[in-house]
């Protein structure tokens, strides 16, 4: 694969009606920007799912969850390009993900699982082709064979009630080769061979690729550390190396065309849609009219990002601050830092508001009240904080148990489910998303009740 | 049990052996029931079968034919507890006699069998300074390791530590459930049944498919032979509602209704006091069939099974005693388990042999202990020495280890060996030519 500057030259590849198999690098050429936005593409397809599994979601709901977000994420408005975008993008991860032995762990299983719900999904034809490419010591049973087993074979089938079919192919495979068939004893096995449905191949095919891809992660690494880092040092490593801890959602640098909230409804929002950790800032604001610099920060870029209005956002910190310092030292001492914020001072950066990454991995300190409650309150305040939001004591459980495990924004999640009453399949990541997720909810609750 | 790690060897240890008095039998050839060093010393010079398990270990790997891998005995680990609970791991022997000399030298109070590791577990360090996990578990053979424990809430006869035959019964169902499974569904044919010593069985299987499996595979056959699919807090609830079973469920039903109405129903009286079958009930998630129950059995309060009643009866109880998720199939390659002919420590009786097809026989209280052996020997007078075990109660034992286990292995093995070797050769051959 070469990666090549600005310049591009068309490549013309078959269209390959089958699911990739990632068996070797094809001999493409990637623009440098294509690189890096192909592969944050398929990253939010891999993280998607692992989000999904994380919730326990079952494997139909999985496929379909699965086979969104490609949709979503990885297509091309030339469709010509549609797969060398996926091929691409999975070598531009391997890269990223072959470099400790934990990002080798996540990406194999999260790679399996994708390639488990397309395949899935493809037609029949399409993939008992797929498995011709496989070097699977597998046979189809013969119909002699067949009779002697086909007791075992109904009663297998009835158990998990789908009877026989009359002329269903079964395939004779080593019973190693289908762990988690076995495992659920959803196979007949007889002297070591297991009687694969067709059905039940895809089992077969993602084992193989699971593989496959393993051993191909280990070579990816050692030409990653011998050659390929250093190499590049210029151009792909500072990509690669960042790529896995990118923060992948909508940044929310670009205002809305319309205020979302105006002052007046700011409290009432407050309650209803801020997060926790800025419904905390806010709160902090309102009580001490003060807030320390970190504070100051995460909460203004949020209100910000939320649609709130140079203009207005100076009158509510205004508002606040003049009750404990005085309207002459707000003007002279904060109204500065608030038109920075918005790109109207200095280098005139148009700074963008904090995702839950970030917030997470802020360190508050004493006096305080930024962060994420989630990770940085105590046990007791945070359940006092879940209770003020009107969460019940089973959905604190719930929240508390992720916490726990150290899934803070899989709790803000949960309590956004809690407060909503609905799911959030996305899984939260970033404030303003939390925000705007929000309105959108109240908002088709409202037109309802009309 | 605390285990400390030692390289080196221990002290010597002084022998006190009476001198039996020709074809005399009277209390002089007494031994007192006891497990100590000195016994050990006698059982490990006489008794124990050294060179069968050597043989065993080896696979067939004997030097004898060109394709023998004659690194592989010295790659497998054995480890041992001594005296004062000092365990020693990792230890290693690269010839029959290397193996016997360590263990009449140290006298462990138990050995275990560990994995065939990629290089001599004695060299580890050496490797592990490349960071790439080249020293590593290669082949290990599937064992099983059951408890009567695990069983604890369906036998009243004894708890704990105790058994007697009345339990032992429900080793022999999970023996008659999983060597039939092993043999006809896994296809396996290397398949040795050992007693624990105390309260339990383990299994040996030693096929080479067995021996490569990789912890994956070990998990899923645990899995195919786990009744209970719940986790361990949850109500161990199964579902009553398929009326078709899973082959292997079904066998083991079959097996579970031969006994159960034969044997453990009078034995265990399950369904005899209030306590009891309100276990029993815990079992079945459906309430209307455990309120008709509970109304039935406390109707009559004399243990009893009606017709009507056995629909739902056999269905707890293939659950419960089938309780397969405990029947800890190892599922990792670098596993420790004691080597068979070990003697338990706490109730001095060897860990012989069991023959699948005649596991009901089987008494665990008429094992041989190590003091009868002992009492043996002293009352066989003067023989030679390397037959000795024949003529004590453990030559049946040995003598059924190599017939039944030991030679068909062997005989497979080394088909194995010669069959890879000729298809290397033939494979050289044919790439050899241009």
């Amino acid at each position: 694969m070469e990666i090549i500057g600005s310049q591009r030259k068309p490549v013309h590849i078959d269209v390959v009606p089958t699911l990739p198999l990632y068996r070797s690098a094809p001999p493409l050429e990637v623009r440098l920007e294509d690189f890096e936005l192909y592969a944050m593409d398929r990253l939010r397809v891999l993280k998607g799912i692992a989000d999904g599994l994380s919730r326990g979601k079952k494997s139909e709901e999985m496929k379909n969850l699965a086979d969104h977000l490609w949709k979503a994420n990885m297509r091309h408005l030339d469709a010509s390009e549609v797969v060398n975008k996926d091929i691409i993008s999975h070598f531009v991860l391997r890269l990223v993900y072959s470099r400790t032995e934990d990002l080798r762990k996540w990406f194999l299983s999260m790679e399996t699982n994708l390639f488990r719900y397309r395949l899935l999904f493809e037609r029949p034809e399409a993939q008992r082709a797929l498995m011709a490419e496989f070097d699977l010591p597998y046979r189809a049973a013969s119909n002699a064979e067949l009779e002697s087993v086909k007791e075992g074979l109904k009663q297998v089938a009835q158990s998990f009630g789908q009877p026989l079919a009359a002329d269903v192919i079964f395939y004779k495979v080593p019973f190693e080769e289908v762990p988690e068939l076995v495992a659920g004893r959803r196979v007949f096995i007889h002297k070591g061979y297991a009687y694969v449905a067709m059905n039940q191949v895809v089992s077969l095919v993602a084992t193989q690729f699971r593989s496959h891809l393993s051993k191909a992660l280990i070579l990816t690494n050692r030409k990653w550390t011998s050659t390929i880092r250093e190499q590049e040092k210029d151009r792909l490593t500072p990509i690669v190396e960042a790529l896995c801890s990118s923060y992948l959602g909508p940044d929310y640098s670009q205002p809305r065309e319309f205020a979302e909230i105006s002052i007046k409804d700011i409290d009432q929002i407050a309650k209803s849609s801020f997060p926790l950790c800025m419904r905390h800032l806010f709160e902090k604001l309102r009580e001490d009219h003060h807030l320390k610099h970190g504070g100051r920060m995460q909460l203004g870029l949020f209100l910000k990002g939320v649609g709130l209005k140079l203009e207005d956002a100076l009158a509510f910190w205004k508002a606040e601050f003049s009750q404990r310092v005085g309207s002459e030292r707000f003007d002279k001492e904060y109204a500065y830092s608030i038109r920075h914020n918005y790109g109207r001072e200095g280098k005139r950066t148009d700074y963008t508001p904090y995702s839950c990454q970030k917030i997470i991995t802020s360190a508050p300190g004493v006096g305080d009240h930024h962060g994420c409650p989630y990770r940085h309150f105590s046990e007791e305040n945070l359940r006092a904080a879940l209770g003020k939001m009107g969460l019940s004591n089973r959905a604190v459980e719930d929240v508390m148990d992720k916490v726990r495990n150290r899934h803070y924004q899989l709790a803000c999640t949960l309590t956004f489910e809690a407060v909503h009453g609905t799911s959030c399949d996305a899984g939260i990541n970033h404030p303003n998303q939390y925000f705007s997720d929000s309105q959108k909810v109240l908002q088709s609750k409202n037109q309802s009740t009309v | 049990m605390t285990k400390e790690e030692i390289e080196n060897g221990t002290a010597d240890m002084e022998i006190d052996q009476r001198e039996p008095l020709n074809g005399e039998r009277s209390e002089l050839n007494a031994v007192p029931d006891d497990f100590n060093a000195n016994y050990l010393k006698v059982y490990y010079g006489k008794l124990f079968p050294h060179a069968d398990i050597f043989k065993w270990m080896s696979y067939g790997n004997d030097g004898k034919h060109p394709g023998c891998d004659e690194s592989y005995f010295g790659r497998r680990e054995f480890s041992f507890t001594l005296d004062n609970d000092i365990y020693l791991r990792f230890q290693s022997f690269n010839s029959a006699s290397k193996l016997e000399n360590s263990i009449k030298e140290k006298c462990p109070f138990k050995v275990d069998i560990g994995p065939v590791y990629s290089v001599d577990p004695a060299k580890r360090h050496a490797y592990a300074q490349s960071g790439n996990n080249v020293f590593t578990p290669v082949e290990k053979e599937l064992v099983f390791d059951i408890d009567m424990t695990d069983y604890d809430d369906v036998r009243y006869c004894c708890s704990g530590a105790d058994v007697c035959l009345k339990c032992w019964t429900l080793m022999t169902i999970a023996i008659k459930v999983i060597d039939p499974a092993l043999r006809d569904d896994f296809g396996f044919n290397h398949i040795l049944w050992v007693y624990s010593g105390r309260r339990g069985v383990h299994c040996w299987v030693c096929d080479a498919k067995a021996r490569r499996l990789t912890n994956e595979q070990r998990s899923s056959i645990a899995e195919y032979f786990r009744v209970y699919k719940g986790n361990e807090n949850s109500q161990k609830k199964v579902s009553l509602i398929s009326s078709a079973l899973h082959p292997f469920l079904l066998r083991s039903y079959k097996v579970l209704e031969e006994f159960f109405e034969g044997n453990l129903l009078s034995n265990q009286s399950l369904f005899s006091t209030e306590e009891r079958y309100e276990k029993i009930l815990e079992m079945i998630p459906d309430e209307s069939i455990t309120s008709e129950l509970r109304g039935k059995w406390q109707d009559n309060k004399k243990s009893s099974i009606s017709k009507e009643n056995i629909n739902v009866d056999r269905w707890k109880h293939v659950k419960k005693i089938l309780k397969s998720g405990k029947q800890k199939v190892s599922k990792h390659m670098n596993h420790l388990l004691k080597a068979p002919f070990c003697i338990h420590p706490k109730t001095g009786r060897v860990c012989v042999p069991i023959d699948p097809n005649r596991c009901e026989e089987f008494d665990p209280t008429a094992v041989p202990t190590l003091s009868k052996l002992l009492e043996e020997i002293n009352m066989g007078g003067l023989g030679t020495d390397d037959d000795e075990w024949d003529r004590t109660s453990l030559g049946k034992s040995i003598r059924f280890f190599r017939s039944s286990f030991l030679q068909p292995l062997l005989k497979s093995c080394k088909e194995e060996i010669e069959n890879s070797y000729n298809a290397k050769l033939q494979h050289s051959k044919t790439s050899l030519t241009w």
